[in-house]
């Protein structure tokens, strides 16, 4: 690491130095929660005093500081618990080099399966995105208390807990895809934050399974320039202008998902960025290789017992492409039978809405999509359902 | 400066000034301005920096209370949920005056319908109790 030019601090450089620094402390044995406050302050000393004093090397520096605030944490911590006749536990000692990575390492700290969701998404962006309590409470639109309270929980749980053994993958996508499904709306873009922690966590682990999710994400949020227009209105997939979309994140996208396939240990989240990537390959909406969608489609079922239960969303998506490829009365045909599981959800009556206009019954569909318009829980969907009611009725007239 | 809800309904209220049929039944055209006048009243809120929040809330509803010990919550979705009062979201505004809050709730009342016509929809105005800023107590 280069030293940074005076008058400016590179905030984004300086939060890649957080996770090396945070877990270089952890695996010295430093308490989690102490040492991620502790590194949290220097960076704010840093934001405030290397502009003027750029420090030679940025990691040593903020590593330095923060071990001298835990120094004084534990001074103050220690006098703290001979008052109260406590015996202090012994740190547990560093962990073995079993986890190479820092990355990896701390997402497995902060996706601790003990932790509530909420609280491995928190901690996830404050440790390994570097993310301010600030940053990441505009993101989730709570109140800044609030969040930093899910963090010092989140962190008061960890205490004590073994984070040297290896842990458990599948929690740790599942909360980087709740961070992208957090999405872009606030004062941060927790979706590109999602994809720069999924980026890194592919140059950690070989898993297919992390690489199929950055492929997802990256082909998804290329389309995002497209699903909006101007006047902030919904734009849906096939009437996007595809010119729009971000042809470079395609191409990542492309590259990163045929590494993983090559693999050939397919999981839920190849086979998702598998149909992403066939969307995304058309030139048109009518050039869409829906047979080969479909095929992904049935291999996604698959992967569940009892899928219409278990995996509805999978089986709408079926659907739908059953209708491209069947005929929508054979689309209409397989959403019947999410009824149960999805008949309260705006997503079944808006497909169904989709697939009887496909058949050219306006009226059924305008019907659909007016019910899915009543149950939508996001403005800009509720108002493009209104509108796609509004507009079949208006041709069916 | 006080701050006011102005509330709007999906149901209840006053015996509508306008009888409509809903948003889904009009025609497109009358949609698309419906909803660029809502976007325009949020804007011009925060224009005129009276603006503080605005939110849409779905029409779902579910009442809830407490079971007693060791019961589950007892849930239902209402005595009349066909004509009970239902809110369907609001903004809430810091202006110089109630006479203020009223203008822009008229305002907003005065959103195209059917044909662009003032739709002439009631606004409920309700006061927001808030904190008092330090030393207004003193003063008053």
């Amino acid at each position: 690491m280069t030293g940074m030019p005076a008058g400016a601090v590179d905030e984004g450089a300086l939060r890649v130095l957080v996770p090396r620094v945070l877990a270089g402390l952890v695996r010295r044995g430093e308490d989690f929660g102490a040492a991620e406050d502790a590194l949290q302050e220097a960076f704010i000393e840093a934001l405030r005093t290397w502009p003027d004093h750029p420090p030679r090397d940025p990691q040593a520096w903020l590593a330095a500081v923060a071990t001298r605030r835990l120094v004084d944490a534990r001074r103050s911590e220690a006098a703290r618990r001979r008052r109260e006749d406590v015996v202090a536990a012994e740190p547990p000692p560093p962990p073995s080099d079993a986890v190479g990575d820092d990355t990896l390492f701390l997402l497995f700290c902060c996706c601790h399966p003990g932790l509530a969701p909420a609280s491995q998404v928190a901690l996830t962006l404050r440790a390994v995105g570097g993310l301010t309590t600030r940053e990441i409470a505009d993101g989730f639109f709570v109140p800044e208390a609030t969040m930093a309270q899910r963090i010092s929980r989140a962190k008061r749980a960890l205490r004590g807990r073994s984070l040297d053994a290896p842990g458990d993958l599948a929690v740790v996508l599942r909360v980087l895809y709740l961070v992208y499904a957090a999405g872009h709306a606030g004062r941060v873009d927790l979706a590109a934050e999602a994809i720069r922690l999924a980026r890194q966590l592919t140059l950690a682990t070989d898993e297919p399974e992390a690489r199929g999710l950055l492929a997802l994400m990256l082909l998804n949020h290329a389309r995002l320039p497209a699903r909006f227009d101007a006047d902030g209105r919904l734009v849906p997939l096939d009437r996007q202008d595809r010119g729009l979309w971000d042809t470079r994140q395609i191409a990542e996208g492309v590259r990163v998902l045929q590494s993983a396939l090559a693999l050939q240990r397919p999981g839920r989240h190849q086979i998702e960025a598998a149909i992403a990537a066939l969307h995304d390959d058309a030139a048109s909406a009518d050039e869409t290789d829906w047979p080969q969608i479909l095929a992904w489609y049935d291999d996604l079922v698959a992967l569940t017992d009892d899928p219409v239960r278990r995996d509805p969303a999978a089986v709408l998506g079926r659907a739908i492409a059953v209708g491209h490829v069947h005929g929508p009365a054979a689309g209409l045909r397989e959403t019947d039978r999410l009824r149960q599981t999805l008949g309260d959800r705006h997503r079944w009556h808006a497909a169904r809405g989709h697939l009887h206009e496909r058949a050219g019954d306006l009226a059924a569909a305008a019907e659909c999509y007016a019910e899915a318009a009543r149950l939508a829980t996001n403005v800009a969907e509720r108002d493009h359902l209104i509108r796609r009611a509004a507009a079949v009725r208006a041709l069916d007239r | 400066m006080p701050k006011y809800l102005l509330l709007k309904h999906y149901r209840g209220g006053p015996e509508p000034h306008r009888s409509v049929p809903p948003i889904d039944q009009w025609a497109p055209e009358d949609v698309e301005a419906h909803m660029a006048f809502q976007n325009h009243v949020s804007e011009m809120l925060e224009r005129n920096g009276e603006y503080v929040d605005a939110r849409a809330l779905a029409p779902a509803r579910t009442w809830v209370r407490y079971g007693g010990p060791d019961a589950a919550p007892v849930t239902t979705d209402g005595p009349h949920p066909e004509t009970s009062d239902l809110i369907a979201g609001w903004w809430m505004i810091d202006v110089e005056s109630h006479e203020r809050a009223l203008e822009i709730a008229a305002y907003a009342s005065s959103e195209p319908g059917p044909g662009g016509e003032p739709l002439c929809e009631w606004i409920e105005v309700r006061e927001v109790m808030w904190e008092r800023p330090a030393g207004d107590a003193e003063a008053a």
